[in-house]
Parts: C-alpha cells; sequence; structure tokens
C-alpha cells in the first residue's frame, strides 16, 4: 500500500492515522454488529411473543417435553466458556501467549460441549417426532390435548438453530485465534481480533441466556 | 487536460485485476454504479412491457402469466438491485470518504466483499429471470408466496443475500463517519450528504436483519411448512406482512434520504448560497430514520389489524410529514434570492421538489384510514409511491450523477442536451403517473394486465408519456457516458460549481488514488458562501 511510515507498527493499516484510531474504529463497529444480531433475534423473538400469547397453555405444556437437565447443562457450559474467553483476553494483555492459548482452546472445548450435548437433544426429538410444523409426528399420551404443538417446536427449532450456528460460527472464529495466538501474530501490543471475537462470544453467550429460560423454564 | 494525464484513480494502478480485486472506494463505487445502471435499464424495460400492455384493455401482448412476472421482477429488481444498494453504494461510496476528508472508509476489504456479495445475490435474482420468474409481487405475501410454484425460493435466496451486502455497507459507513472524519470536521461541519447516507446506513443496520430473519421463515415455510405464517397450522399469515414491513418500510428511507442527502448538496452549490437551516435539516434525518420504524402498520390497514391500531398507525405516519416539511422549506429558502444557475444538477434538483413534493402530500391521503381503505391497492398507490421512488429518488440520483460526474471521471457532458433530457424526465414522469392518480380515484386496481372501458383513456395517455420517459431517461444517461468520448472531452477542472465541501477543493478531478495528496486542513464549513469565495472551474 505504499504510505508506511517505516515506525509504524505492521498491523495498522495505512488509511489509519494511527493505532488507536484504528482500534476505536473495529471497536465501535463491532458494536454496530452486535446491535444487527440483536435485531436479528429480535425478529424471532416476536414470533415466540405472538405464539405464546395465542397458545399459553400450549406452550406451557410443549416446554415439558424439553429437557431441562440438558439446557442447564448448556447454560453453565456456555457461561463458563465465555469466562475462559475474558480470561483468553486478559491473559494476551499480560503478554501470557500459553496461557491464553489454553483458555481459546478451552473455550473451543466448551462450545463443542455444547454443540454435543444440543445433538443429543436434537436427535431424542428427531427420534420421537417432536419437530416443526408438517413435520411434527409425536402422539405421546402427555402432548395428546395440545393445541398445535408443533408451532412450539417450530419456534424452538429455529431459535436454538440459529443460535447453534451462531456457536459454530463461533467455534470457527475461535480455532482461527488460536492459530494466530499461537503463531505470535496476537500480542498485548494487539490483539484487536481477540477482543472482537470476544465480544461476539459473549452474545452468543448472553442469547442462550435468553433462550434458555423462555423455552425450558415456563410456567 | 492536464488534470487527465495525471495519476488518478481511474489511471492508477491499471488492469482487469486492479479493479476487480480493488479495495479504493471510489472504484467499488463505480462497479456499484455501472451493475446498478444496468438493472435500472432491466427494471426499466419491464416497466415498459407492462405499459405497453396496458395502453389498451384485453391481453394484447402478454398473458397474465407474464404480467404477474413482469410487475414483480420489475419491483424487486428496481428496488432490491438498484435504488437500495445503488445509491449508497455508488454515490456513497465515491464521496463518503472523500467528504469527511478520509483515505478510504473504515474496512475498504469488507467494502468490497460487500459488492461481491451483492453481486452473487444478483445472480440469484438473474437465476429467477432465465428459469421464468416468480409472480408473487414484490412482497411475496403470504399464504400465496408459500403455495406458489413459481421461483420465490431463488428470489427471496437472492433478496436474502443482498441485505447482508446492505449490512456491510451501513456498518461500514456509520464507522466511516464517526471514526474516519480528520481533525477539525465536527459533526456540524459535515456535508448534509454525509448526515442523509449516515441516517441511511442506521436504517440498513437495524431493519435489514428482520428483512433476512423474514425471508428465512418464508424459505423454511416451503421448505419445512414451519407453519409459522400457515393458518391450516396454527400459524398467522398477518405476522407475515408485520415483519415484512417492519423492515421495507423503514427501507423507503433507505431509498429516500440518500436522496434527501444529494439534494442538500445540489441546491446550495447551484445557488450559491449558504443552505437555510443546516441542523433542522441533518435532525430531520435522524427523525425520519427514527419515526420510519413506528409507521408500518399503515401498509395493513386492510389486513384486519384494530381500529385502535389503525388509529395510532394513521397518527404516527403524520410525523413523517414535519421533518419531511422541514427540508422542502429549508431547500426553498436556500434558494431564495441566491444565484441560481439552471444547470443540469439544479434542473434535476428542482424537478425533484415538485415531483417528490407531490410524493409526499399523497402519502398523508394514504396515512388516513378511511380514504386509504377506499385507495388501497389501487392506482392510487402505485402513482404515490412512484412519485416518491421514482420522483423523489431516481430523479435526485440522476441529478447527483451529473452534479458528480465531472469529479468522479473529469469530463464534461454536454450541458443543452442534459437540461433538454431533464425536462423530458420530468413531463414524461408527470404525464405517466399523474393519470394514475385518477385512475386510482376511479377505481382501476393495480397488478391487473386489463381493465374496464372506462379505463381506456387515461392508461393509454400514461402509455404515451411512459414512452417519452423512457427515451429521455435513456438520452440522459447515453449523455453522461458520451463525454467519456475522446473527441468530446471537456476538462471541468477540480471544481466545476463551486462547491465548498473537500471533495471539491482538496483533490483533483478524478481524484488522487489516495483520494488527497495529502490530508485536507478544513478551512471553513460545507455551505459558507457567506464567508468564503470558491472559484467556478468551469465556464461554460
Amino acid at each position: 500500500m505504499g504510505h508506511h511510515n517505516p515506525d509504524s507498527p505492521t498491523h495498522l493499516k495505512h488509511y489509519f492515522h494511527d493505532v488507536n484510531q484504528q482500534y476505536e474504529t473495529s471497536k465501535f463497529a463491532m458494536w454496530a454488529f452486535i446491535l444487527t444480531e440483536v435485531l436479528t433475534f429480535a425478529g424471532l423473538f416476536v414470533a415466540y411473543i405472538v405464539y405464546r400469547s395465542w397458545y399459553p397453555d400450549m406452550f406451557v405444556d410443549a416446554h415439558k417435553l424439553l429437557d431441562v437437565n440438558k439446557g442447564l447443562m448448556n447454560t453453565i457450559v456456555l457461561i463458563t466458556s465465555s469466562l475462559t474467553m475474558a480470561l483468553a483476553i486478559w491473559a494476551i494483555q499480560k503478554n501470557n501467549k500459553k496461557l491464553s492459548v489454553v483458555m481459546l482452546v478451552a473455550t473451543f472445548i466448551f462450545a463443542l460441549v455444547f454443540l454435543g450435548i444440543k445433538y443429543l437433544e436434537y436427535t431424542h426429538k428427531f427420534e420421537v417426532g417432536q419437530l416443526p410444523g408438517e413435520f411434527y409426528s409425536y402422539m405421546g399420551p402427555d402432548a395428546a390435548h395440545l393445541n398445535n404443538p408443533h408451532i412450539f417446536f417450530s419456534i424452538y427449532f429455529i431459535m436454538t438453530g440459529l443460535h447453534g450456528l451462531h456457536v459454530a460460527i463461533g467455534m470457527g472464529l475461535i480455532a482461527w485465534l488460536i492459530y494466530s495466538t499461537q503463531k505470535g501474530n496476537l500480542t498485548s501490543e494487539y490483539y484487536t481480533p481477540m477482543e472482537m471475537i470476544g465480544i461476539f462470544w459473549h452474545l452468543v453467550d448472553l442469547i442462550w441466556i435468553y433462550l434458555f429460560p423462555l423455552f425450558y423454564l415456563i410456567g | 487536460m492536464s488534470e487527465n494525464t495525471k495519476q488518478n484513480y481511474l489511471n492508477h494502478p491499471k488492469g482487469i485485476m486492479s479493479w476487480l480485486l480493488t479495495l479504493d472506494h471510489k472504484r467499488i463505487g463505480l462497479m456499484y454504479l455501472f451493475s446498478g445502471i444496468l438493472f435500472f435499464f432491466l427494471g426499466g424495460l419491464l416497466a415498459l412491457v407492462m405499459r405497453f400492455e396496458l395502453a389498451a384493455p384485453g391481453n394484447d401482448i402478454i398473458s397474465n402469466e407474464v404480467y404477474n412476472n413482469a410487475y414483480t421482477l420489475h419491483g424487486a429488481i428496481m428496488i432490491f438491485l438498484f435504488i437500495i444498494p445503488a445509491i449508497p453504494g455508488a454515490l456513497g461510496n465515491i464521496l463518503l470518504p472523500l467528504m469527511v476528508g478520509a483515505k478510504d472508509v473504515a474496512f475498504p476489504r469488507l467494502n468490497l466483499a460487500s459488492f461481491y456479495i451483492y453481486s452473487f445475490g444478483a445472480l440469484f435474482a438473474m437465476y429467477t429471470i432465465i428459469n421464468g420468474g416468480v409472480d408473487t409481487g414484490w412482497t411475496f405475501y403470504t399464504p400465496y408466496s408459500t403455495q406458489s410454484t413459481s421461483n420465490v425460493v431463488p428470489m427471496t435466496l437472492g433478496i436474502f443475500i443482498i441485505g447482508f451486502s446492505s449490512i456491510l455497507t451501513g456498518l461500514n459507513f456509520i464507522a466511516t463517519v464517526h471514526k474516519m472524519r480528520i481533525p477539525g470536521l465536527t459533526w456540524y461541519k459535515l456535508p448534509l450528504f454525509v448526515w442523509a447516507l449516515y441516517g441511511t446506513s442506521l436504517v440498513q443496520i437495524t431493519a435489514t436483519p428482520v428483512l433476512a430473519i423474514t425471508m428465512v421463515l418464508l424459505m423454511l415455510e416451503r421448505f419445512l411448512g414451519i407453519g409459522i405464517f400457515d393458518p391450516a397450522l396454527g400459524g398467522d399469515p398477518v405476522l407475515y406482512q408485520h415483519f415484512f414491513w417492519f423492515y421495507s418500510h423503514p427501507a423507503v428511507y433507505i431509498m429516500i434520504l440518500p436522496a434527501f442527502g444529494i439534494i442538500s448538496e445540489i441546491i446550495p452549490v447551484h445557488s450559491r448560497k449558504k443552505i437555510w437551516g443546516y441542523k433542522f435539516i441533518a435532525y430531520s434525518t435522524l427523525s425520519i430514520a427514527f419515526i420510519g420504524f413506528l409507521v408500518w402498520g399503515h401498509h395493513m390497514f386492510t389486513s384486519g389489524q384494530s381500529v385502535f391500531s389503525q388509529i395510532v398507525f394513521s397518527f404516527i405516519t403524520y410525523f413523517v410529514g414535519i421533518p419531511t416539511g422541514v427540508k422542502i422549506f429549508s431547500w426553498i429558502l436556500t434558494m431564495y434570492k441566491g444565484q441560481v444557475s439552471f444547470t443540469p444538477p439544479m434542473f434535476y434538483a428542482l424537478a425533484f421538489l415538485f415531483l417528490f413534493t407531490i410524493g409526499g402530500l399523497t402519502g398523508i391521503f394514504l396515512g388516513a384510514v378511511a380514504l386509504d381503505i377506499h385507495l388501497h391497492d389501487t392506482y392510487f398507490v402505485v402513482a404515490h409511491f412512484h412519485y416518491v421512488m421514482q420522483g423523489g429518488t431516481i430523479v435526485a440520483f440522476l441529478g447527483g450523477l451529473h452534479h458528480w460526474w465531472p469529479k468522479s471521471f473529469g469530463v464534461m457532458y454536454n450541458q443543452t442536451i442534459a437540461n433538454i433530457a431533464a425536462l423530458g424526465v420530468f413531463i414524461g414522469f408527470n404525464g405517466t403517473f399523474f393519470p394514475q392518480f385518477l385512475l386510482g380515484l376511479r377505481g382501476m386496481p393495480r397488478r391487473y394486465a386489463t381493465y374496464d372501458e372506462q379505463f381506456v383513456e387515461l392508461h393509454s395517455y400514461s402509455t404515451f408519456w411512459s414512452g417519452i420517459l423512457g427515451i429521455s431517461i435513456f438520452i440522459a444517461v447515453m449523455n453522461l457516458f458520451w463525454s467519456f468520448i475522446k473527441k468530446n472531452k471537456v476538462d471541468p477542472g477540480s471544481n466545476p460549481w463551486g462547491g465548498m465541501t473537500l471533495e471539491w477543493t482538496h483533490t483533483s478531478s478524478p481524484p488522487h488514488p489516495h483520494n488527497f495528496e495529502e490530508e485536507p486542513v478544513l478551512q471553513h464549513g460545507p455551505y459558507d458562501y457567506d464567508q468564503v469565495i470558491v472559484e467556478k472551474t468551469y465556464k461554460k
């Protein structure tokens, strides 16, 4: 790009004045991006509110078909992963590369555990036919009286599915962070990507903290 | 010609790859511009096909099915492939960093990604056309859109993808406005086009995610029958309308706010007078962006919503008229006692004032519940939104093209032809769409390929003038491209109109690859015609 001042750090893009401006810009844009994420989920939360108000009894009864223990376990797993993510950033600020990588790997593993538990929940629902819309076929005695339970499962699968997709994307980003931190590209001087992905990861955690009570703990 | 022989963003670096992989906001802007113009012509051709079908009652040229495809594709292409991406994508990209004195947008790579995401989404739209079209109307209302055998999924998938491009451009622009301004360029010294892009970007990042999720739900409804919009499965098709308009009404402001910004630049420069009510215009942009989120229900007065909702939505809708009126009056007062020159950009700005005012006022009609129930889904609505979208946005876009063409390319077009074409656009537009108000009042419903004998006169009138409109736009655009031909080249200099914003005062035409030879130092506000004399570098 030409215009590089030989004294300026290599991660500074030529169209910024200084490192601070570059950092502030990234952080600002990341928060704006978080806003778009919140609005994406907001549409689904509205659908949830509408149908829960249409079918309050069905929601209460259908939620009993979910496995609260698995949901609770996932909540603990994800909150812990938020902690390890924050610790990874703290470690890189102290220039402790080794600890940072360990914490990132831990975050990655927690995310994997989360998706594993989710997989077990999903496969069970597929087996018994507690599925969205037209695919719903569950005929158990605890659901016989329910009014349109497939709507509950439509919303459940779309919201947890979209959230799960975010966990998977987060894992990809964290894997890249592990690689770049290990390579030494991120240091206490420059760790913006880790902080940005950290913000994203906390959002993923936060959305689950809303999803868990709204699906598993109603009534 | 001395400017053109120097190094500028058009000639440096060279080679096709240097364009396809460019991170330069100006080049990315041009790529948006040319793809936008391409889709504009495609959408325009579809419009002319419809108008010629409607020249006489009966199915003279095309069948009902083809007609359904034509209006759906016309709407979807014009809105999702041209107006929404092209004005912020083209003029916004070229001008925003120049206007804030930056070397580029905050995230140049993301900017290029936005363009390719847009192109990728456009491919789906093109596939839809080749594969036989889509017949639901651009609104994709359920339950028909979940049952139609036409290409609903490719088209909505295309729109979903283009939505991401819109969000990323919005993020990029907001970050650029907040963080990339040169020292001393405070918020109240920003050109009003920057305020307009800022307001647009805010709506883009907050509304588009809701459209994205709506399109996902619609596709899932078709693939999996999730039942959320299907009454047979306990769902609600009206919920789709709420989701759709929660995005698509604010999207109206994504389409019109950049146009307001263009007009706010053209009028003070070509009147050589300080803009009247700078802060009022700036804040009216933000209030329109905000109020725009609270009025979506006025598209749904006949959907069975409660009378209470109708009254509330109607009431809030009227509020949009206040900031819009503030803008119109400010522009008129800017011209008052100014040195108004009748250049092509100014011609378009004046046309905009007339046409947009008619579009805006008829919007007030439609915001009134009682009247809307009578006029809903008639040609009155068609005329109203064309006065806003074409008479407003596209006329302003043409004005903006003529205003910044010499800056972007370092050449001047033939102004006489440009003025004649602008007049043709103005007359042709009114001739096409004014009769449609009357058609609507007399009960002609929209989206029909044929009609009763009583409407012949007005319809044939509308069709005749639509031909004039089409030809005029074609001449206007060709006249611009004609300026590239070597023997016509006229050097406009760096500041042909005597503008006061940084893109005019601090860089050559066309601009330097890095925008400015050295970082500009702000010497005056964007419209300080009362304090500083800026010479025009081009005299006719």
